[in-house]
């Protein structure tokens, strides 16, 4: 098939102080084809100045979240046949755009970090010497959240985050909901706590927004539901209903 | 140039070297972690099935079955100083990272779950062992998120897309690296007393890979221009389940849990392979067995792929077949294979609970590397001299634990092990040593290529000599090798190189994210490293795990139970000719096999 691609470039070195939009033309393009691979064919066939981030080409390093036909995807992660013979690219939103598709991520990763990622429980080791005790029922209230890849394709789909860049985002939440709801973990006081601030979990409206622009199918809007209670509550016991938990797939 | 002064510094944020700056901090040593990816994107999120550890929480299991089945699948190349560490360490480290907070799957007990996976077996080969300890197909993405939020909660210094491209050595002694920040295009200075490069494989050599656009051998290619030896570089490995066309990996796990390979008749090929496991014998095996299979014409459809059957029926046949009393359903493989699913579903419109996959062996991991000792220790020569401030760990490195073929789960045990074990030494290395100043014109060659590459204007694209050489290097040096053929492609490799050095044409001469730079400076050093593995590969006149040879078949112990080292000569950066020296001089430790002599040499059969 030939696809006709729209790209939003910007160059901060060119002297054209402004985003623009600009087409190129692929013939002989294979349905099964990846949009990361065509990119790749525009800048390897005939515009070495394109610039986007892309690693893994497999959906699961999170480089190449970009909002593609007005959705957040991951380039890779989207195959010419799911999009169709006109594509249309640009840099997702909410974060300052560096060059052509790159956006700063700094403000992003840094929401991540008020959120406390990472796991605390500076309590005795089992005496055995041994791995701590966990049933996998309690293993699965996590599972979900822990599928996150950080590729902030969740945050910046987001109006609230778009109307207030201080708020910490869907993706920061579901961070939180990984540790919090992990049963070993004990760091749960200060995360409700940043969690609990203004421009915490209480930013969410509620829109959906985040959901459907997972690459990973993490139901974002359900953990910051959950979140929301558990602030709430001060804590985290008795929110998620096992029994409720999605079958993956 | 702006310049950083550290206690150590650590190039590359995947599990080697996030493991490292953790255990180097943890002891007291302020470090800077550079990588040019975000952490959380590096390669070893891609490690699907498990971490292998004689935990026994299904079945009985010990250290030094372990031990054994690396040797052995290592086709006796493995250096068991090294294969004794990994052994007796991996389980220490697996529970180390339970209490950081991994989400391993569990047991009906409580404890971590563990799966089968190839080469893995108990009591000296006896029957196949439950040693992959996994959160669901996704554990290396849940190893690396685990280590850079531990890595964060010790406030670890991270310079992220800052890419290293030369390594800074005075008096003999390694004393930091140069860093492009991607988002400038600026070159800072890592100054540090100890360095610690855990900058991954160079799977983008070959068409079909597995690796990630970003896996340039940058570490390898960085330390071969620096005139500092790697070590077993023809020993690269092919997955067997690559997704047909695209590579995508498709995790041993997959055959761990039952999954079986099957020609275009239906038949369960690995049977007549390795009567005693199957499926899961050694990567380097099955992905022999399956290019005689499409040799044979029994691809599916008379095609280059074989199929790859999870779907329950036909797992549950063959377990029933097998006495086994274990049964699957989807439920199971939905649980425990998501990742599989979805892959499937999105890149070949499969569904694997309705339909077998399309698989092809895919370029995956390298053996060999930068040599080091079981400390990360990087040693430059022969006799195992140590450089002093100069470390290596991970996919990069080559202590050897792999020794001619990596079994499955033990890339994971790999940087987490010596990876630990180099974080540990940095630690109580930098408590006494003094910084070494950089050398007077640090960066200047470095810099001076870069320019090059940045105003060349010549008529051969990077994209263009980068995909002839990946065809080239599939056709002459893949899964089955030849002199003539090898020549073939080592010399066209080298006349890329000429073109890459003489011809070269890029279009963005600007600074910010210039991502048509980089990726022309990667190739180069892909371009190195392709000389390399077809140079090493030639020189080895054997067939020996990975590496199989169709003019010397066999392999050959009283010759070949030695490793190689390459180096080049040149006295330049970048120079025209290579000036490579090989020798053969390094011999395999075989310290395991002095206690116990069924560590001892043997034909090898699954």
């Amino acid at each position: 098939m030939d696809i006709s691609f729209r790209i939003r470039r910007y160059n901060p070195e060119a002297g054209r102080p402004k985003p623009y939009w600009q087409e190129f033309a692929l013939n002989d393009v294979e349905p099964t084809q990846r949009v990361l691979e065509l990119l790749h064919r525009v800048k390897w066939e005939q515009d070495g100045t394109l610039a986007f981030r892309r690693s893994c080409s497999s959906g699961i390093c999170g480089s190449d979240a970009m909002r593609i036909n007005g959705r957040n995807a991951l380039a890779c992660k989207l195959l010419a046949r799911d999009v169709g013979p006109k594509i249309q690219v640009e840099p997702i939103l909410g974060l300052r755009v560096i060059k052509d598709l790159i956006v700063d991520m700094e403000p992003f990763l840094a929401h991540y970090r008020q959120v406390l990622p990472w796991f605390v429980n500076d309590g005795p080791l089992p005496a055995d010497g041994r791995e701590r005790l966990q049933t996998q029922e309690d293993k699965d209230l996590v599972t979900d959240s822990t599928n996150c890849i950080l590729c902030a394709a969740c945050t910046t789909s987001c109006p609230s985050f778009w109307a207030n860049g201080e708020y910490v985002g869907p993706a920061a939440i579901v961070q939180a909901h990984r540790f919090l709801f992990d049963t070993r973990d004990t760091g749960d006081d200060a995360r409700l706590e940043a969690l609990g601030a203004p421009d915490g979990v209480w930013r969410c409206r509620t829109i959906f927004n985040c959901t459907p622009a997972c690459p990973r199918g993490i139901e974002v809007t359900r953990a910051i539901g959950e979140v929301k209670l558990a602030v709430r509550k001060g804590a985290t016991a008795g929110i998620i209903d096992p029994a409720t938990i999605k079958q993956q797939h | 140039m702006q310049t950083h002064q550290f206690d150590a510094l650590i190039v590359g944020a995947g599990g080697a070297g996030l493991m490292a700056a953790l255990y180097a901090s943890q002891g007291g040593a302020k470090v800077a972690v550079v990588s040019k990816l975000y952490p959380t994107r590096s390669h070893t999120g891609a490690a699907l099935g498990g971490i292998g550890a004689a935990l026994g929480n299904h079945e009985e299991d010990r250290p030094e079955w372990h031990m054994y089945d690396t040797v052995k699948g290592g086709d006796y190349l493995a250096d068991q100083d090294a294969v004794r560490v990994l052994g007796e360490e991996a389980v220490d480290a697996v529970i180390e990272l339970e209490h950081m907070g991994l989400p391993f799957d569990r047991t009906s007990e409580g404890r971590i779950s563990q799966r089968r996976f190839g080469g893995h077996t108990s009591n000296f080969g006896e029957k196949a062992v439950r040693r992959a300890c996994h959160s669901a197909d996704r554990t290396g993405h849940m190893i690396l998120q685990t280590l850079y939020q531990q890595c964060l909660r010790n406030q670890v210094r991270f310079f992220d897309e800052f890419q290293v491209v030369d390594l800074l050595l005075n008096q003999g002694v390694a004393c930091g690296a140069v860093a492009i920040q991607l988002g400038s295009g600026e070159f800072h200075c890592f100054n540090a007393k100890a360095t610690l490069f855990a900058t991954g494989g160079w799977g983008r050599v070959w068409q079909v890979t597995s690796n990630a656009h970003s896996l340039t051998g940058d570490g390898a290619a960085i330390f071969l221009r620096r005139g500092l030896p790697l070590e077993d570089m023809e020993f690269y490995q092919f997955h067997p389940t690559g997704l047909y066309g695209l590579g995508v990996l498709l995790t041993e796990g997959i055959r761990g849990e039952g999954g079986v390979l099957l020609n275009r008749h239906g038949e369960r090929f690995m049977e007549r392979y390795a009567p005693t496991i199957k499926d899961l014998a050694s990567r380097d095996v099955v992905s022999r067995s399956m290019y005689l299979e499409l040799r044979d014409g029994k691809g599916i459809r008379g095609s280059d792929y074989l199929h790859l059957d999870i779907r329950p029926e036909t797992v549950n046949r063959y377990l029933a077949e097998a006495g086994e009393t274990r049964r699957i359903d989807e439920d199971f493989i939905a649980r425990n294979l998501a990742e599989t699913l979805e892959v499937c579903r999105v890149y070949a419109g499969v569904d694997p609970l309705q339909e077998p996959m399309p698989v092809q062996p895919t370029a995956h991991y390298a053996m060999g590397g930068i040599p080091t000792n079981v400390n990360a220790e990087v040693i430059v020569d022969a006799a195992g001299k140590v450089m002093q401030g100069l470390y290596a760990a991970g996919e990069v490195a080559c202590v050897s634990c792999h020794g001619a073929n990596r079994l499955g789960t033990n890339s994971l045990v790999d940087l987490v092990v010596f990876g630990r074990r180099g974080g540990k030494r940095i630690a109580n290395f930098v408590r006494e040593a003094p910084l070494i100043p950089p050398p007077m014109d640090a960066g200047e060659e470095v810099r001076a290529e870069f320019e090059r590459i940045r105003n060349s204007a010549g008529s051969s694209r990077p994209g263009a000599l980068r995909a002839q050489m990946q065809s080239l290097m599939m056709t002459h040096v893949g899964v089955f090798r030849t002199a003539e053929g090898m020549r073939q492609g080592r010399d066209a490799v080298l006349e890329l190189r000429q073109r890459f050095l003489q011809d070269l044409g890029i279009d963005d001469r600007g600074q910010v994210f210039n991502t048509d730079l980089m990726e022309a400076w990667e190739l180069g050093c892909l371009l190195d490293s392709a000389v390399v593995t077809a140079e090493c590969a030639l020189a080895r006149e054997e067939s020996r795990g990975a590496h199989s040879r169709e003019d010397f078949r066999e392999r050959d112990d009283a010759n070949w139970m030695v490793h190689s080292l390459i180096s080049s000569q040149a006295s330049g950066l970048v120079t025209e000719q290579l000036e490579l020296a090989l020798n053969h001089d390094r011999p395999v430790d075989r310290s395991l096999e002095a206690e116990d002599e069924r560590f001892a040499p043997k034909e090898r059969v699954y």
